[in-house]
């Protein structure tokens, strides 16, 4: 038996889930649907930003209620690199990783010495701050932000959504291999030690600070790749990707998924924005049906969705206290 | 820079903290005592800002508005209380983010579908409509002067229920130590919800006296919902005086800051510089006393606990 601190994926079901993705652009184009091929690429950036978030929150216990500022940061460098000619992916998507994770390394530092309550609003503070330094540089767009001119270079055309989706893909299912690998190593069983029990893990002799602080910088990391795919998506990058809500709703798409579990973040985003897309379709008053679903969630499945389909027990409500 | 101008926003400053303190107050209470991130407060100001609205046209009078806008949104809180809250208190932080943020959703649309996707005016009663003279040529709204001494007054009304009612002491138990206050028998359920019901009245009053300044719109609670958590973290959770400390130094500070920053930097560089900077570090600067506070004082200001 596998202790709790394991996360695996069934490999059938993954190999099953990779293969309908890699048809999808397929059928949708056969039925006529291309319209969906745009929003599935968003629904898996927007997956991807959601596991980064649920790798500090979930497995390293840090609620940061600032993730959106690591994201718009990897959105802004692609966008500020274009307007300075820097078109190649191969450039601007790392150096949109690199300033995210340099971000979230200065960020982590200072944020790191708070706890609980105090944690959240101390990563709020600086994502605001993020925010209005965005608003006020006018050379980039200020509060409209900056339109893309074309998609990134990467050597093969990216200007069709269907080339983009596969790109979009493939740094998903890369990015979550990443993840499944990073929490199943030694360096993921002390994080999520010192989740569950911090002071124990100092006391073995581990050093908490700089294990939460790696594990911190890996998601702001994350979140700018994804940053740069959904600059891509939409051509646009505006301060609107940094905004509060947006942290916001990335924490409710984690929570709504399942806290803690892999496959949390993407099962959060994508029921998020596919509940938006269906029930926009049916209603105006759609955010109305949207609320009660959520709130539906959180009083009937405390755990996520994720819960419905592991069987894996953990101390979640204790370790939400802590944090 | 004239001093008149220091003045004015000064003032300004002042009434807009009093009234953060007003949301503050609830909001710290709430999380103080019965361990609950409430993340629909702000809607609670945006119902207030709202029933006011309605019921000023109705009655034609700002002062019987404002009255049934407290009355009708105290009575909401009780029932949010009852129906939802309650089943929150046991559980941890994020169940309570996820369903308080789904509560925003609910009242915003549920406001929009009453009342439309438009504004809606409130106006300053008539008999504060002209401004007054303050010293010699200096002139200031009357009406937020009004508003200055109602939040003074709810202040000191507060600080006397709180320091030496009996309910108040149940509350000050509660917050520097639940459990125990629990444990010697406190009817603590009776206490949340009259609690909870006070926050939602104190929100209402805040949301019908800045209706007249600010737009009632939808959307209008989560704005200043960060400023008031910003106020409770800076001065420390669970604490009154905290928040009052808390609410005057953010109001205060960001007001001033909007008007003062971008003249001061006119001085010393060159002007279309000034512009573009001036109003983002006004912005920023209540996130940087925030983070400042906590790098200090991670418990805040004045921490109501050990």
């Amino acid at each position: 038996m596998q202790s709790k601190l394991h996360h695996r994926f069934s490999p059938i079901a993954s190999m099953i889930l990779l293969a309908l993705l890699i048809a999808f652009p397929h059928l949708a184009t056969l039925t006529g649907q291309d319209f969906y091929i745009g929003f599935a690429s968003r629904l898996m950036i927007f997956a991807l930003a959601a596991t980064s978030l649920n790798l500090v929150l979930g497995f390293g216990g840090m609620v940061s209620l600032g993730h959106a500022a690591y994201f718009g940061a990897g959105a802004y460098t692609v966008g500020i690199l274009m307007q300075h000619g820097v078109a190649s992916a191969w450039i601007s998507w790392p150096a949109a990783i690199a300033v995210a994770a340099l971000l979230a390394a200065a960020i982590g530092a200072i944020s790191l010495r708070t706890r609980g309550v105090y944690f959240i609003m101390i990563t709020l503070a600086f994502a605001q701050m993020v925010y209005y330094v965005f608003i006020s540089l006018r050379a980039y767009g200020g509060d409209d932000g900056l339109n893309l001119p074309a998609r990134s270079a990467t050597g093969f055309d990216l200007a069709s959504d269907t080339a983009f989706y596969y790109v979009v893909l493939a740094l998903l299912s890369l990015s979550i291999a990443f993840v499944h690998r990073l929490v199943n190593s030694r360096f993921g069983r002390v994080v999520q030690g010192i989740r569950e029990n911090e002071t124990r893990m100092e006391a073995i002799g581990y050093p908490v600070f700089r294990f939460k602080l790696v594990c911190f910088v890996i998601g702001g990391a994350l979140a700018g790749l994804a940053g740069a795919l959904i600059a891509n998506q939409n051509m646009l990058v505006s301060p609107n990707l940094i905004h509060w809500t947006q942290s916001g709703t990335l924490m409710v798409m984690v929570i709504l998924g399942g806290v803690g579990y892999l496959s949390g973040g993407v099962i959060g985003a994508v029921v998020m924005l596919l509940l938006e897309e269906v029930l926009s379709s049916y209603t105006t008053h759609w955010q109305l049906a949207l609320g009660v679903v959520l709130l539906a969630v959180v009083l009937l499945l405390p755990r996520g969705l994720a819960s419905l389909f592991g069987r894996r027990t953990r101390s979640t409500s204790k370790q939400g206290r802590q944090a | 820079m004239d001093i008149t101008l220091v003045t004015e926003h000064a003032l300004n400053g002042l009434q807009f903290g009093l009234m953060l303190f007003l949301l503050a107050a609830g909001l710290t209470l709430v999380f103080g005592i019965m361990d609950l991130i409430n993340l629909a407060h702000g809607s609670l100001y945006m119902a207030g800002a709202y029933f006011a609205a309605t019921f000023t046209a109705l009655t034609g009078s700002f002062w019987f508005g404002t009255l049934l806008a407290v009355a009708a949104t105290a009575v909401l809180g009780v029932v949010l209380e009852i129906s939802v809250m309650r089943r929150l208190y046991g559980r941890d932080h994020l169940s309570q983010v996820l369903a308080t943020f789904a509560l925003i959703l609910i009242f915003n649309e549920g406001a929009r579908m009453i009342w439309g996707a438009q504004p809606l005016s409130l106006n300053a009663p008539e008999q504060l409509s002209t401004p007054v003279e303050l010293l010699p040529d200096f002139f200031y709204s009357s009406y937020r002067l009004f508003i200055i001494g109602a939040g003074i007054a709810v202040a000191i009304l507060l600080y006397v229920i709180v320091v030496k009612t009996r309910i108040g002491m149940l509350v000050r138990a509660g917050a520097s130590n639940r459990e125990m206050a629990i444990a010697m028998g406190v009817n603590i359920k009776l206490v949340f919800t009259v609690l909870f019901a006070f926050g939602a009245a104190l929100c209402a009053l805040a949301g019908s006296l800045l209706g007249p300044i600010l737009a009632v719109q939808v959307g209008m609670g989560e704005s200043i919902l960060i400023l008031a958590f910003v106020v409770i973290v800076i001065g420390g959770i669970g604490s009154i005086r905290g928040a009052l400390v808390g609410a005057l130094l953010v109001g205060v500070v960001d007001t001033l800051s909007r008007t003062l920053l971008p003249l001061s930097l006119k001085m010393v560089m060159p002007a279309d510089i000034a512009s573009d900077l001036g109003p983002a570090l006004a912005s920023i600067l209540i996130y940087v006393l925030m983070a400042a506070v906590l790098f200090f004082k991670p418990q805040g200001l004045f921490p109501a606990r050990g």
